[in-house]
């Protein structure tokens, strides 16, 4: 037996199905994080059922990508039953979708999700009312916490059973008529929901403050800022002991296995690509990602969108594709990862493309490690001025080359909740497979090469592929290697500079041109592996390239200008 | 008049949505119909978005969109 789980965006069909399945699918308080259908057995009652997790829809006749899929799979699909989810804060517009699936020949049960919700708005719905005038059983249930979930499934069970279909008086509303069944569902909202006095309005007072003109910004820095403190803090924490540790395995490897050798170095090297791996996902991709489920969980993300939309219409983006950015600067994976939330997908094209410019915390390390160290740290604000600058220019350039068809900013700002240590935690550990799936293997991969290249002396064949670049930049020949096979791993870009150029006191090898120049290139040029893998995960391959070939360009142009103006003033 | 031309607190009946189907599909997916009573909520600074009260949901519109939505005022209630 197949049970579909249908109902409106953020009306908490994921959080029901991750009850019912274990965590298997996307949630988050943002509309639209399901995109396509998830299918999962669950043993109810001493039976095994199918349970299928649709992307929300606030129709049947959905227009976008993943709406259409819901429809396409109810239609072709054999579904036994539908668990139709309605929030029950908001019953008219749910009682829309509720309308056109009662036409539909399969039975339906409706669930009232989010009771907890409702009853803190003061409202009170008369379910056995309402269950008798639609003709279907309407259940009350709060996903989040597994309320009213087993009565649900047990229900499902035993109607399947019966095989009674729909006995609803609505069974005749004509199918199209969009305006007919608001209609109706407004008047069975006003028949059997009573609205009483809202016990608390926090929300109010809260979005008083937090969405106001001034101190809304002021509350989003200090938020964000608190953030950052925050995973980077805990980051640090973990990392150097980490690291410390895993280097001490690496030296006991050589040891073991004897120094120079081919096999020991390709160990090593495939090992540091274990490390690389590690020492992106625990103290940047894991903390990153709980912080952002979190602000995601609680609502606050699309106060951010609603805050940043003016700003980021001024680079032809909507407020939603702030996200990207902000999590760019800790590190570009998770923030490719997040421009799935947006819904054109030009603009995801333009958001990916923009997230992979933003400086990493690996690029970080190059721009204090050589600009800030050896030119003040003045220097280092000019290049990430710089930066944003170059980041503003180029998403007007591709909005004006790519023209957007959506006119403007439309999504529901939710309530504040509270989110669940269960949800945000899973949340993320579901994000983080992703990249070990997807990107660690290609980490190892590339630093097995790297070792490859190195046994074999090859750095020589590397450079002289890379001298068009350097020479037209100024740079020495051996500054080839390091831009190569910063590819792999940024944070190994400086060490690997050092190691190429004899010396890690930079000033005695490098001109102050040309230590703004090569960072200024490093900062552009082409995204590490990990993102690489993450853009043609989102994008597909193809734009994984073109966004390669337009970072070349964006790098080039930038480090060539820098040069001359690094010039003028040096 | 259009919605963005409405001042904030003040509830408004929306007469049509002028942006063509496609906007319009996503505004009615959204719940906001033509006929329907709103409020504007908040606006954002600097030719930021809206914040309307559509049915009791808190829905963010850009100035673009605002501005395809005709509204009068009467009286809802």
């Amino acid at each position: 037996m197949r049970v579909a789980l249908i109902g409106q965006p953020n009306c908490g069909k994921s959080t029901l199905f991750n009850q019912v399945a274990g965590y298997k699918a996307e949630t988050g308080n943002f509309t639209g994080t399901t995109v396509t259908f998830t299918e999962s057995s669950v043993r109810v009652g001493g039976e095994t059922i199918e349970v299928v997790d649709l992307p929300g829809t606030y129709t049947l006749a959905g227009t976008n990508p993943a709406e259409r899929e819901a429809s396409r799979y109810l239609l072709s699909e054999d579904v036994d039953l539908i668990i139709n989810i309605l929030d029950a804060s908001h019953i008219a517009q749910g009682l829309e979708l509720t309308l056109e699936l009662l036409a539909m020949k399969v039975p339906v049960i409706v669930a009232m999700n989010m009771m907890d919700e409702a009853s803190r708005m003061g409202l009170k719905i008369d379910g056995p009312a309402l269950q008798e005038k639609l003709g279907v059983p309407v259940l009350p249930i709060v996903a989040s916490r597994g309320r009213g979930v087993k009565g649900l499934f047990l229900k499902a069970l035993s109607l399947s059973k019966v095989k009674v279909l729909n006995t609803s008086n609505y069974l005749l509303m004509t199918e199209d008529d969009r305006m007919a069944r608001h209609k109706v569902a407004g008047g069975l909202e006003r028949e059997f929901v009573t609205r009483g006095e809202r016990r608390i309005n926090l929300r109010d007072r809260i979005d008083d403050l937090l969405l106001h003109p001034f101190w809304g910004y002021v509350g989003l820095v200090l938020i964000l800022y608190t953030f950052f403190q925050v995973v980077y803090g805990v980051g640090v924490l973990v990392e150097t002991p980490l690291m410390d540790y895993l280097d001490k395995i690496t030296q006991e490897l050589i040891l073991c296995l004897g120094e120079g050798k081919f096999l020991t170095e390709i160990t090593v090297g495939a090992l540091q690509g274990v490390v690389a791996g590690i020492g992106i996902v625990l103290p940047y991709l894991v903390p990153f990602l709980l912080g952002l489920g979190l602000l995601e969980d609680m609502g606050y993300m699309s106060r951010v969108a609603f805050l940043m939309d003016a700003l980021m219409h001024r680079i032809g983006l909507h407020g939603k594709a702030i996200v990207p950015f902000i999590l760019g600067y800790g590190c570009n994976v998770p923030a490719v990862m997040s421009t799935r939330t947006l819904d054109d997908p030009k603009e995801r094209f333009v958001a990916a493309a923009l997230a992979t410019l933003v400086p990493c915390a690996a690029i970080l390390s190059v721009v204090f490690g050589l600009v800030a160290f050896y030119l003040g740290p003045f220097m280092a604000l000019v290049l990430y001025l710089f930066n944003i600058f170059v980041i503003a220019l180029v998403g007007r350039v591709l909005t004006l080359m790519i023209p957007e068809d959506t006119p403007g900013l439309i999504l529901e700002i939710p309530p504040y909740r509270i989110p669940t240590l269960r949800t945000v935690t899973q949340k993320a550990w579901f994000r983080i497979k992703e990249f070990l799936v997807e990107a660690w293997p290609l980490l190892i991969g590339g630093s097995a090469i790297l070792a490859l290249a190195n046994f074999f002396n090859a750095a020589d064949f590397f450079n002289s592929l890379a001298r068009p670049f350097t020479w037209t930049l100024g740079l020495p020949p051996a500054t080839g290697v390091p831009l190569i096979f910063g590819i792999f791993r940024k944070e190994l870009s400086l060490v690997m500079l050092g190691q190429a150029l004899g010396s890690m006191s930079f000033d005695t090898v490098l001109t102050s041109v040309q230590m703004i120049t090569f960072t200024v290139f490093v900062m552009f040029y082409v995204p590490c592996l990990a993102t690489l893998s993450a853009l043609r995960r989102e994008l597909g391959t193809k734009d994984m390239f073109v966004i390669t070939g337009l970072t070349v360009v964006i790098a080039m142009v930038t480090a060539l200008l820098s040069r001359g103006l690094a010039i003028m003033f040096f | 008049m259009v919605l963005l031309d409405v001042e904030k607190g003040k509830r408004v009946r929306v007469l049509s949505l002028n942006g063509g189907t496609g906007l319009e599909d996503k505004l009615t997916q959204h719940g906001l119909y033509p006929g329907d009573c709103v409020r504007v909520l908040r606006t954002a600074p600097l030719g930021g978005p809206l914040l309307v009260d559509v049915h009791g949901r808190e829905i963010a519109l850009g100035r673009g969109i605002a501005e395809k939505i005709k509204v009068e005022e009467s009286k809802c209630e």
